[in-house]
């Protein structure tokens, strides 16, 4: 990681951009306009950034809401303003994919705390006239749903057809059932559970203490002291990039192949195919995410428990639900293991509610969702056309 | 939206499974469904689309379910001898187990189950009854091998058989109502008239209606 300082201010200056005017829609929130927080405290104003692809019909019942992951963002199917990459879910969202963008209209917010439009910690605290920091108030993944319920009401958008993610974006498709569910007709969670495990708060919590043992991080005023503690926050990414993999993928893609070096050095150099590769993972990251962002996300998901949030049964969250749901967990998944979307098709079956479950077959661990796993393809388009014909869609009608 | 329903894809002179049809029969149109054992939901299809029942599935094969899943059924992995006990007290109007009570570890607890979720239950089953496997084993000296039962004894699912009178001996036991019953001879036809000693020579397979 010999990485000369100022190298990559570009990239910086491009992904700083995004906090203040993000390449995509964005709605801002008045501060008479607040959004409430499970904290008690009140972020006002607020914004929310979002893409949208297709068209929304007539009486507008052909929205899916998609949910980013921890580190995803509201680009899903275009390149990326700041890497320039394919959206992050491209091989799933687009005209005749999956989610089909001539027929539905796909909509994906930001999250509050996000650092690509959304209010989150590196935008500015109307109050010092300076980047929130470590000053913005702790957020919560009901938090963020609550920010997307309010897209949708200024969309004018009563119920969507489908909201669908992975990993975090999953659990805020449990949050939406669980949270509002007259607005939500049918629900795909993906490699997710109903609450953060021990372990996956161990792992984020190694990240933070990575980002906060960089001196760059200033104690979280790093913004202003012109810095960035990009070393700690690509050891986090690193650390945590592990979880999303599998055993056998690693092994399967690196092995303890050498890099570009026919005998290991001696020496602490990324002797390893899979240490440059984590390096350049590392590096990557921190040109496109904030830390501050990082820390306060992966709050959110520790802090996600819906059954506590429900006197303890996980059922009581969807007692009288009649939204359709579909499951989808993967058998490499260490991360959410299949175990948790199995706890949460019980907590389902014990209200009797319409609920699929589907365990895919990959060795490619947590991240199979972002993944080419034509099985996963064939069960989201299958229960989303399922769920439009339910809902009274035409079969052949585009958004317009 | 208001096209014609096309006819489900079932040959009905698929004889090994016309008791699927036998059970779309005596399940009431637009009522609440559970299919345990729901193969390729096969079963499903039938009830959502020809009778506009509210159909959910339960399968053990993952397979299966990423079938059935993908054709828009609302299926789930899960074991009939684990998984209905998160079901809450009748959750179903009928609660269907199709050709899959002999393949249950506790057919009792299962069938127990059944009648607490369902109000209704309709069970299936190959009759071990019938006159070609008490032959074979009569006369072969061999574990039977018949078209409905076709494994080997080392490799057969099917690990607790049962006779037309077994069943309704263990219906008796726990006092659940038989509303109806059905045998088919190996031609898929109905063996309504004659009575049970002959049924359980001449009946292939079976089904029947109870409730509690």
């Amino acid at each position: 990681m010999n990485e000369t300082p100022g190298a990559d201010s570009f990239a910086e200056l491009k992904r700083r951009q995004q906090v203040t005017d993000p390449h995509s829609e964005v709605v801002h929130f008045p501060a008479s306009e607040g959004l409430s927080l499970d904290s008690g405290a009140v972020l006002a104003p607020f914004s929310v950034a979002y893409k949208t692809y297709g068209t929304l019909n007539a009486d507008k019942s052909n929205l899916v809401l998609v949910c980013h992951a921890l580190t995803g963002d509201q680009h899903v199917a275009n390149p990326h303003p700041v890497t320039g990459k394919p959206g992050w879910w491209e091989t799933m969202v687009g005209p005749g994919k999956p989610i089909d963008t001539d027929r539905y209209f796909v909509l994906c917010p930001n999250v509050i705390g996000g650092c690509m439009g959304s209010t989150g910690p590196s935008s500015m605290n109307p109050e010092t006239g300076r980047p929130y920091g470590p000053d913005f108030p702790v957020i919560t993944l009901r938090d963020m749903v609550r920010a997307q319920a309010r897209l949708l009401d200024h969309l004018g958008v009563d119920q969507v057809l489908s909201v669908i993610g992975g990993s975090m974006g999953g659990m805020q498709v449990l949050e939406w059932a669980a949270t509002y569910k007259e607005r939500v007709f049918s629900a795909i969670p993906i490699a997710c559970a109903a609450r953060h495990s021990s372990q996956n708060i161990a792992f984020h919590e190694v990240g933070r203490q990575a980002v906060m043992a960089d001196p760059d991080w200033c104690g979280g005023h790093y913004h202003q002291e012109g810095k960035s503690p990009r070393k700690g926050l690509a050891v986090a990414r690193m650390a945590a990039h592990i979880t999303y993999l599998s055993d056998r993928a690693l092994h399967t893609k690196f092995g303890r192949n050498l890099q570009d070096r026919e005998e290991v050095t001696f020496g602490f150099d990324a002797d390893f195919q899979v240490e440059s590769y984590l390096r350049h993972q590392g590096m990557s990251f921190v040109d496109r995410f904030d830390a501050n962002s990082y820390l306060y996300i992966t709050r959110a998901m520790d802090y996600f428990d819906i059954a506590a949030d429900h006197g303890g049964v996980l059922a009581n969250a969807f007692a009288g639900t009649k939204t359709r749901f579909c499951l989808i967990s993967f058998t490499s998944d260490w991360l959410f293991p299949t175990k948790e979307s199995r706890e949460v098709v019980h907590a389902l079956n014990a209200v009797a509610a319409n609920v699929s479950f589907v365990e895919i077959d990959s060795n490619k661990g947590h991240d199979a969702f972002l993944l080419h796993e034509p099985e996963l393809f064939d069960t989201v388009r299958g229960f989303l056309s399922a769920a439009a014909r339910q809902r009274g869609l035409d079969e052949t009608a585009t958004g317009a | 939206m208001d096209a014609p329903v096309p006819p489900p894809d079932v040959k009905t002179t698929d004889t090994s499974r016309v008791d699927l049809l036998l059970i779309a029969e005596m399940v009431a149109p637009g009522s609440r469904v559970l299919d345990i054992g729901c193969g390729d939901g096969t079963l499903l299809r039938i009830l959502s689309e020809k009778h506009g029942v509210d159909g959910r599935g339960i399968e053990l094969s993952q397979a299966g379910v990423n079938q059935c899943v993908a054709q828009g059924l609302s299926v789930i992995q899960g074991d009939a001898d684990t998984d209905l006990v998160h079901y809450p007290d009748a959750a179903f109007d009928y609660a269907i187990l199709s050709r899959t009570i002999q393949a249950t570890r506790n057919p009792r607890h299962v069938l127990e189950q059944l009648l607490r979720i369902g109000k209704r239950v309709v069970v299936s089953f190959p009759n071990f009854g019938h006159w070609r496997v008490r032959a074979q084993l009569m006369f072969g000296g061999r574990m039977p091998q018949t078209d409905n039962l076709p494994e080997s004894w080392y490799n057969t699912p099917n690990i607790h058989l049962c006779t037309i009178k077994d069943f309704l001996a263990l219906c008796k036991d726990m006092g659940a109502k038989v509303e109806r019953g059905v045998s088919l001879n190996a031609y898929g036809t109905k063996l309504m008239s004659m009575p049970l000693a002959a049924q359980n020579l001449f009946g292939e397979q079976a089904v029947f209606l109870l409730s509690r």
